[in-house]
C-alpha cells in the first residue's frame, strides 16, 4: 500500500505536488458538490419544494417528474413501453456484440459464426424499428415524426455507424485506387464533405432537399436526416481507414499477389483485418463522435435525448429553471454510452 | 444546332426544376389535403409556457393549441384529429413555405416582412404581446428612461434583440445588449446580476420573475412596453380558402365571448333567440357554407375548447399558473383590443 502510494502518487516531487493539490482541490469542491447534489438535493417530483430551495441544492424531481418525456420525447404516452422495449433491443445488440464471442467460446467451444453473429443483429434491429413504427399486429401504427429521445439517438447512431462503415472502407480504399477516376472522385468526395459541418448537412437533407421533389413525394425526414448523416460520417471514417490501410506494408501485397491472391482476396483477408485493427481507436474516437454528433439533429426538429429535454422543459413554467439537473441526466446518459464504446474497443484491441 | 453536353445537362436541370415547382406553385386546397389526410398539421412552439407546450403526460397545452384543436373541430369534427410539428424560431416559417404544415400557431408576431415576404398570410390576432423589461427591486429602477447606458440581457435569434435597440435609438439612450443565445443562459446572466435588466415579451416576464427566484418581489416588471407584437396563427400564400377559414375559426370564437356563449352553455344556447347567437351555433342560418363547411363549424369549434375568454383563463390568465391579466386582450367592449368583424 504505502509502496504503491510512493510508486505512483509521490515519486518525485512534481508528482507529489501535483497529487496533493488535486487532493486539495478535490476536498475544498466535494462536500459542496454533496451538499447541492445529495444532501440539500430534493429528488420529489414537486415543484414548490425545489423552488423553496433557491439554488442550495439539486431538484432531481425535474427528473422524476419527466423522465418519460426526455426518454421517448413524443412518442405516444400510453405506448412507452415500445420505445422502451425497443431500447432494450438495440442495446442487446451493443451488448451481444461484446459479449457473444466469450459466450461462443464457454458454451461451444469455438466462436460464434459470423452469419450468426449478423442475424441475431438485424433481427434484433428489425425488431425494435417494428416496435417504433409499428402498424401491424395490433400494434398502432406510430409516425417518425414522434419517434424521439434515447431510442432515436440509439437508432441514428447505431445506423449511422452500420452504414459509415462499409461506405468508408470502399471511399478510403477507393483513395488509394490506382484508377486515377476512382481515386480522384474519392479525394473530392471526402474533402468536399469532411469541409463542411454538420449542421448545414442536415439543414439541407431536412428542409432544402425536399423543395427539389414534388410536394408530397420524397422519403421520410428522419430517413432522409439518417442518409445525410451515414454520407457525413462515411468521409470521416474513411481518413481513418485511410490511416489504417498506409499502416500495411506494399510487400504484404505484393506477395500475396504473388502467391496467387486475386486483389479483392488480398484486401478481404490480408490488408484490411490488419488495417482495421490498427485503426480501431481511431475509429472508435469516430464512433464516439458521430454518437454525440447525433444530438445535432434536433435543429431540423427530431427530438432526441437533447430535443426531447428542450421540449419537456421549456414550455412548463414550473419545472423549466431546473434544466441543469435535466442536462447533467443526459450527460450521464451520453457518458454511459460513450465509456461502454471505449470499453469495447479496449476488449477488441486486446483480442 | 449542336448542344454541349454542358448545355444539355443545364437544360434538362432547368426542364425538371419547372416541372418540379409548378405543382407547387398550384397546390391542390388545404382544405381538401386537412379532409383526405384526416388531420390538421399545425406547426407550435418547442415549449413556451401557456401558448404552446408538453405537460408531462404528453399532451399539448396552451393559447396557440387551442386555436389548431378549434380548427380541427370545426373543419374535421374532432378536436383531437391535428398532428403537432414543434419548429424552433428559426426554421419555424420553412415548413409552411414548403406544405409541411397547414397552420403556424407559434407564437409568432405579425410584421409586414412577414406578411409581404415570407410566402404567408397572418390569419388573425390571437395575442396582442409587447416587450418589457424585468429589473431588481433594489436597482431603484422605476422606467425605462433610468436604463440609460444599462447593460441589458437578451436572447438572440427573435425580433427582441432588434427592438431593444431600436427603441434606445430612437430615444437617443446608449444601451449595452448583453445577447445570449439560449433563454436558459440569458435568464441566469440576469439572476447573477450580469446585467442591470432583463428584457423579453411581457408574457413571459411574469411566468419568469414568478418561477425562477425564490422572491418573486425582489423583481420589478417595468409599465412601459417597447414595441407592438400581435402574434397570431398563419397560413401559406395562395390559399384564400383556407385563410379564410383559419380567419373566421379565430373570430367565431372571439364573438363567442362577446355574445356570452361558453363551451357549457353553447349546446342550450343553441335554440337561443339572440339571432346573431343563431347564426354563430348554426341554429338557423348556415353561415359554415359560405366557408365550404358545415353549418355546426363554430359550435363545434366553441364546444371543444371555449370560447377566447375561456381559452386565455384556462392557459394565460387566472386559471393558469402564469395569471396573466386580461390587458389589451380583454374584448373591445371591455377596453381591450379584440374584436371580431360580425358573423352574419
Amino acid at each position: 500500500m504505502i509502496a504503491w502510494l510512493r510508486g505512483n502518487l509521490f515519486s518525485g516531487w512534481a508528482s507529489g505536488l501535483a497529487t496533493l493539490l488535486v487532493c486539495a482541490g478535490a476536498a475544498a469542491l466535494l462536500p459542496d458538490l454533496l451538499r447541492w447534489g445529495a444532501t440539500h438535493a430534493v429528488f420529489a417530483p414537486d415543484a414548490e419544494q425545489c423552488r423553496a430551495l433557491d439554488g442550495a441544492g439539486a431538484c432531481w424531481g425535474v427528473i422524476a417528474e419527466k423522465y418519460r418525456l426526455v426518454l421517448f420525447g413524443r412518442y405516444p404516452h400510453a405506448e412507452h413501453w415500445r420505445p422502451a422495449l425497443a431500447t432494450a433491443l438495440v442495446l442487446a445488440v451493443l451488448a451481444g456484440f461484446l459479449l457473444l464471442p466469450r459466450a461462443g467460446r464457454f458454451f461451444l467451444g469455438r466462436a460464434v459464426p459470423l452469419a450468426a453473429f449478423a442475424a441475431f443483429g438485424i433481427a434484433a434491429l428489425a425488431g425494435a424499428l417494428f416496435l417504433m413504427a409499428g402498424g401491424a399486429l395490433g400494434l398502432a401504427a406510430v409516425d417518425t415524426s414522434r419517434w424521439g429521445g434515447l431510442p432515436l439517438t440509439l437508432l441514428l447512431a447505431l445506423g449511422a455507424v452500420v452504414g459509415a462503415l462499409p461506405g468508408g472502407i470502399l471511399l478510403a480504399l477507393g483513395r488509394r485506387s490506382s484508377l486515377p477516376a476512382i481515386r480522384a472522385l474519392c479525394a473530392v468526395y471526402i474533402e468536399l464533405v469532411r469541409g463542411l459541418p454538420l449542421i448545414p448537412v442536415l439543414f439541407m437533407a431536412a428542409f432544402l432537399f425536399p423543395l427539389f421533389l414534388p410536394r408530397g413525394l420524397g422519403a421520410d425526414v428522419l430517413l432522409r436526416v439518417l442518409v445525410a448523416l451515414i454520407l457525413f460520417a462515411a468521409a470521416h471514417l474513411a481518413e481513418v481507414v485511410r490511416g489504417g490501410l498506409q499502416s500495411v506494408p506494399q510487400g504484404q501485397y505484393d506477395t500475396a499477389r504473388a502467391l496467387g491472391f486475386t486483389p479483392w482476396q488480398v484486401q478481404r483477408y490480408i490488408i484490411l483485418p490488419q488495417a482495421l485493427r490498427a485503426a480501431l481507436p481511431a475509429l472508435t474516437n469516430s464512433f464516439i463522435a458521430v454518437f454525440k454528433d447525433v444530438s445535432l439533429v434536433t435543429v431540423v426538429s427530431l427530438y432526441e435525448l437533447t430535443g426531447a429535454l428542450q421540449l419537456a422543459l421549456a414550455g412548463d413554467a414550473d419545472w423549466r429553471p431546473y434544466f441543469l439537473e435535466g442536462y447533467l441526466f443526459i450527460g450521464a446518459i451520453y457518458w454511459a454510452g460513450c465509456f461502454a464504446l471505449s470499453r469495447w474497443s479496449a476488449r477488441m484491441e486486446a483480442r | 444546332m449542336k448542344l454541349s453536353p454542358l448545355r444539355c445537362a443545364l437544360l434538362v436541370l432547368a426542364g425538371a426544376a419547372a416541372g418540379f415547382a409548378a405543382p407547387a406553385a398550384h397546390a391542390g386546397k388545404t382544405l381538401d389535403a386537412v379532409r383526405q389526410h384526416g388531420r390538421v398539421v399545425c406547426g407550435v412552439s418547442t415549449g413556451l409556457p401557456g401558448f404552446s407546450a408538453v405537460d408531462s403526460k404528453g399532451n399539448w397545452v396552451g393559447l396557440d393549441t387551442d386555436v389548431c384543436r378549434a380548427l380541427a373541430a370545426a373543419v374535421l369534427g374532432d378536436a383531437g384529429k391535428v398532428k403537432w410539428t414543434p419548429l424552433n424560431s428559426q426554421q419555424r416559417f420553412t415548413p409552411l413555405q414548403a406544405g409541411e404544415i397547414d397552420v403556424l400557431s407559434r407564437n409568432t408576431t405579425w410584421t409586414l416582412t412577414r406578411d409581404a415576404s415570407m410566402g404567408l398570410h397572418f390569419a388573425a390576432v390571437t395575442y396582442y404581446d409587447g416587450q418589457g423589461f424585468m429589473v431588481a427591486k433594489k436597482s431603484k429602477v422605476t422606467n425605462v428612461k433610468q436604463l440609460k447606458g444599462a447593460e441589458i440581457c437578451v436572447q438572440s435569434g427573435t425580433t427582441t434583440e432588434k427592438n431593444l435597440t431600436d427603441y434606445f435609438r430612437a430615444q437617443g439612450m446608449k444601451a449595452k445588449p448583453v445577447v445570449f443565445e439560449s433563454y436558459e443562459a440569458s435568464l441566469k446572466a440576469f439572476f447573477s446580476g450580469r446585467c442591470q435588466a432583463y428584457t423579453t415579451d411581457v408574457s413571459s416576464l411574469a411566468a419568469i420573475r414568478d418561477k425562477e427566484v425564490k422572491n418573486p418581489d425582489d423583481y420589478a416588471i417595468l409599465p412601459e412596453l417597447i414595441s407592438k407584437e400581435p402574434l397570431g396563427p398563419a397560413v401559406r400564400r395562395g390559399d384564400d380558402e383556407w385563410f379564410a377559414i383559419v380567419k373566421w375559426v379565430v373570430y367565431a370564437l372571439i364573438e363567442a365571448e362577446e355574445l356570452g356563449v361558453t363551451q357549457a352553455n353553447a349546446e342550450s344556447l343553441k335554440r337561443s333567440a339572440n339571432p346573431a347567437v343563431q347564426r354563430l351555433l348554426g341554429g338557423a342560418e348556415d353561415m359554415g357554407r359560405l366557408l365550404g363547411l358545415d353549418k355546426e363549424w363554430a359550435y363545434r369549434a366553441i364546444r371543444a375548447v371555449g370560447n377566447y375568454g375561456e381559452i386565455f383563463d384556462r392557459n394565460l390568465g387566472a386559471n393558469s399558473p402564469l395569471k396573466l391579466p386580461r390587458g389589451s386582450n380583454q374584448l373591445w367592449t371591455k377596453g381591450g383590443l379584440m374584436y371580431a368583424p360580425p358573423i352574419r
